[in-house]
């Protein structure tokens, strides 16, 4: 089963190829990776999801194996915790004005956004979690989808709950009390 | 002040109390050799850059210090790539200080520019690449920091020739800001007193004792815990020498060439206590058989070892000495006397098949030589060795009562380890006797460092054992693929000229009678010294645990019957 990580890391050039080299070396398999800055200029914020065969054992394996790099300041776990997973998605759509209305449609249902318009294309823009993106090409497919291009999955958990922290002396982190100010000059 | 960044390199390794370092110019790092000669700091040039890596690792286990190896860029750092991946697979902690192109050249495949950081990722505990002058301070600091704590390693720093040349104010920090490595140095008494609990039920007990039992300095605690509740101590190939082999709870050397009553031990026993070790395949055998009946504490330092290969029920994360500190006084004293007789039994059974009883048939055995090395130095010398049968031989028979003189390449495995890691010990240890045991393979690998070691004068001693074949390549080929032999049969040098060539005394010895004689005249010729010995050639490392089988399904030495 797919499993979801939260990890900060140093805004440093090299990190996430040492993060994604992990992986590999240790013979994971990453569904997808996002990355992106966070509030503070000096830390950034993945979301790993990484294919997990064996459960929470492989999960202990990444989180631990993540601690070792040196530029890892935190890792959470958060498949099992109630949380907030987006993807953002765009696909051009091969379409003739006269079936426009059509992809408009479906566009609306899943509260999706055209945000091009060619002549004989458009350009759909739909965010929300994996399941509902793959619902929306399920239906554009017949229609014809010329390209897609999708972020990957982001993730945060809901409320005041943090994900499952498994390393020894990190169970009680939470996530205000990672150690993030010390980085900034 | 302000400096020149070769000067703040030096300025860094001076803070760090480096005295030696171990290394080899060229463009990419004249800047810092220029530096170099302003600073009280021994330079050993080396011949090749791996054997650099090597001196570096031999002194850093030996001493308990960082080790310091330098090298150019290109050529020159990817020759290091053996050497770290040696320390990294073993944890030892060495810095590597290599040149790069100038910064603004970097991706444009200038002239000796590699991605060494790049290449280094996967075999160091962490790298950098420094671009600019007023990063060089701060970046050693962390190196050195990084390499010695927690489990320690290599680390690679790769210093930009223009940031070499610039100059900046130098401040030396006086701490490290690292948010994301905070290693765990203590269990919580939660998880010791579910330890505490299994100790209290356990009937046939024992310790494995790993390589972080000497890393942690925790040879004391081992002893103390061990005879306090009277559970045997086994130990890793790395292992050796933390738990006195003379001991009468030592059982020696586990795993694929152990002594068949470690492993028979460890295969019914109830209780694993594994100290600073990570259950390699070398030491487990089939995970599927292993330890059947086992309950298994873990102390380890890396979180990612627990659980890795082998489930355990007590996962104690921290130094083994601190750890162990912990739990004596929550422990009771026990004697475990039956298990103890159960595995005297088959400690009698074994030396009925050890070859070191046997007669003299006129050939030489190596571990015959090993036996006779270790009377010769009353078992104290520092000894590395290459890897192979003689490294096996030499982990059974040079049996060791003290700490940190067991200098060898376990989890990389790297031939060519043997003569370069004994002249980085002897810059550790002039004092002290050191033997390098090679055989003919792996000694050819780094045979240049023998100039190396004339040029220093290191008082190393070089036993080679020759049989004229990869010999457990060939031990292998004859138990697991019908003996037919490919590519083993090796013509070897005329060691004794090749090392006279290098102004290195030498003596071929080919028979039993000779052995203590050249011996003697080794130790007391100053300055290194070369003894070739003409070894019986088809000789084969026991016991031996197949790999892929289960550690108690070991092949024994036949019993030898009495002419």
């Amino acid at each position: 089963m797919n499993y979801t990580f939260i990890a900060l890391v140093e805004n440093k050039p090299g990190v996430l190829n040492r993060v994604a080299s992990l992986f590999r070396r240790r013979n994971f398999n990453i569904e997808s990776l996002a990355v992106g800055r966070t509030d503070n200029p000096d830390v950034s914020r993945m979301t790993i999801v990484v294919s997990c065969p064996n459960g929470d054992v492989d999960a202990h394996r990444i989180e631990a194996n993540l601690y070792k790099l040196v530029n890892v300041i935190d890792v959470q776990d958060v498949t099992h915790q109630p949380s907030v997973t987006r993807d953002l998605a765009l696909i051009k759509v091969k379409v003739a004005p006269d079936r426009r209305a059509e992809v408009n449609g479906l566009a609306e249902i899943f509260r999706a956004r055209i945000v091009d318009v060619a002549p004989d294309s458009v350009i759909v823009e739909i965010t929300g979690t994996e399941d509902k993106i793959e619902g929306m090409m399920e239906l554009l497919r017949p229609i014809g989808i010329v390209e897609m291009v999708r972020t990957g999955q982001v993730a945060m958990t809901r409320g005041v709950n943090d994900g499952v922290r498994r390393m020894p002396g990190m169970s009680d982190r939470h996530y205000e009390e990672v150690p993030v100010a010390a980085m900034v000059p | 002040m302000k400096l020149k960044g070769a000067e703040i390199v030096w300025e860094c390794l001076m803070r760090e109390g480096v005295e030696v370092v171990f290394g080899y110019p060229g463009g990419a790092n004249m800047p810092i050799y220029d530096a170099m000669l302003n600073y009280p700091v021994h330079h050993v040039l080396v011949r090749h850059e791996q054997g650099g890596a090597h001196m570096a690792d031999g002194y850093a286990r030996v001493s308990g210090k960082v080790g310091v190896a330098m090298a150019t860029s290109g050529p020159g750092a990817t020759n290091l790539v053996t050497g770290i991946a040696t320390a990294m697979m073993d944890s030892v902690p060495v810095v590597f200080i290599t040149g790069q192109v100038a910064a603004h050249l970097i991706g444009g495949d200038a002239f000796q520019e590699t991605d060494v950081t790049g290449i280094t990722l996967p075999i160091t505990k962490h790298n950098y690449l420094v671009t600019r002058a007023d990063q060089i301070a701060e970046t050693i600091c962390e190196a050195f920091y990084i390499a010695r704590s927690g489990r320690p390693g290599p680390v690679l720093v790769d210093i930009c020739k223009n940031a070499q040349v610039e100059s900046c104010e130098f401040v030396y920090p006086e701490e490290v800001k690292l948010p994301g490595y905070q290693p765990v140095t203590r269990s919580p008494r939660s998880l010791l007193d579910e330890a505490v609990a299994l100790i209290e039920k356990a009937k046939k007990p024992v310790i494995l004792c790993g390589h972080g039992v000497l890393m942690s300095k925790a040879e004391e605690e081992l002893m103390q815990f061990a005879v306090k509740t009277q559970t045997p101590v086994t130990s890793t190939l790395l292992g050796l020498g933390a738990f006195p082999a003379s001991h009468p709870l030592s059982l020696g050397m586990m795993g694929m060439h152990g002594e068949a009553y470690a492993n028979n031990a460890i295969q019914n026993s109830d209780l694993i206590l594994a100290f600073g070790m990570r259950f390699d395949d070398r030491v487990t055998g089939t995970l599927k058989t292993y330890a059947p009946k086992a309950k298994k504490i873990h102390i380890e330092i890396d979180p990612s070892e627990v659980h890795k290969n082998v489930f355990v029920d007590v996962p104690l994360v921290g130094d083994v000495k601190t750890v162990v500190s912990d739990l004596i006084p929550l422990v009771d004293e026990y004697d475990h006397d039956e298990w103890l007789e159960e595995i005297n039994n088959w400690k009698n059974e074994a030396d009925s098949r050890s070859i070191m009883n046997w007669e003299d048939d006129g050939k030489l055995y190596v571990a015959h030589l090993i036996g006779d090395i270790w009377k010769a130095t009353g078992g104290g010398a520092i000894v590395t060795t290459d890897v192979g049968q003689h490294q096996m031989w030499t982990a059974q028979y040079y049996q060791l009562d003290k700490p940190n003189r067991w200098i060898t390449s376990g989890g990389a495995g790297t031939m060519g380890f043997g003569l370069p890691s004994a002249i980085g010990a002897w810059f550790a240890a002039k004092d002290q006797e050191i033997w390098a045991i090679a055989g003919d393979g792996g000694f050819q690998m780094t045979a240049a460092e023998l100039t190396t070691a004339v040029q220093e004068g290191a008082n190393v001693k070089i036993a080679i054992m020759n049989n004229n074949f990869l010999g457990m390549v060939r031990q292998w080929q004859e138990f697991f693929f019908e003996k037919r032999y490919s590519a083993v049969n090796m013509l070897t040098p005329d060691f004794v000229k090749l090392a006279e060539a290098h102004g290195v005394p030498a003596r071929l010895v080919t028979k039993r009678e000779e052995v203590g004689e050249a011996i003697a005249w080794a130790r007391k010729t100053r300055g290194p010294v070369v003894l070739e010995f003409r070894v019986e050639q088809e000789d084969a490392v026991y016991p031996m645990v197949p790999a892929g089988s289960a550690l108690h399904e070991m092949i024994r030495r036949p019993v030898k019957q009495a002419a």
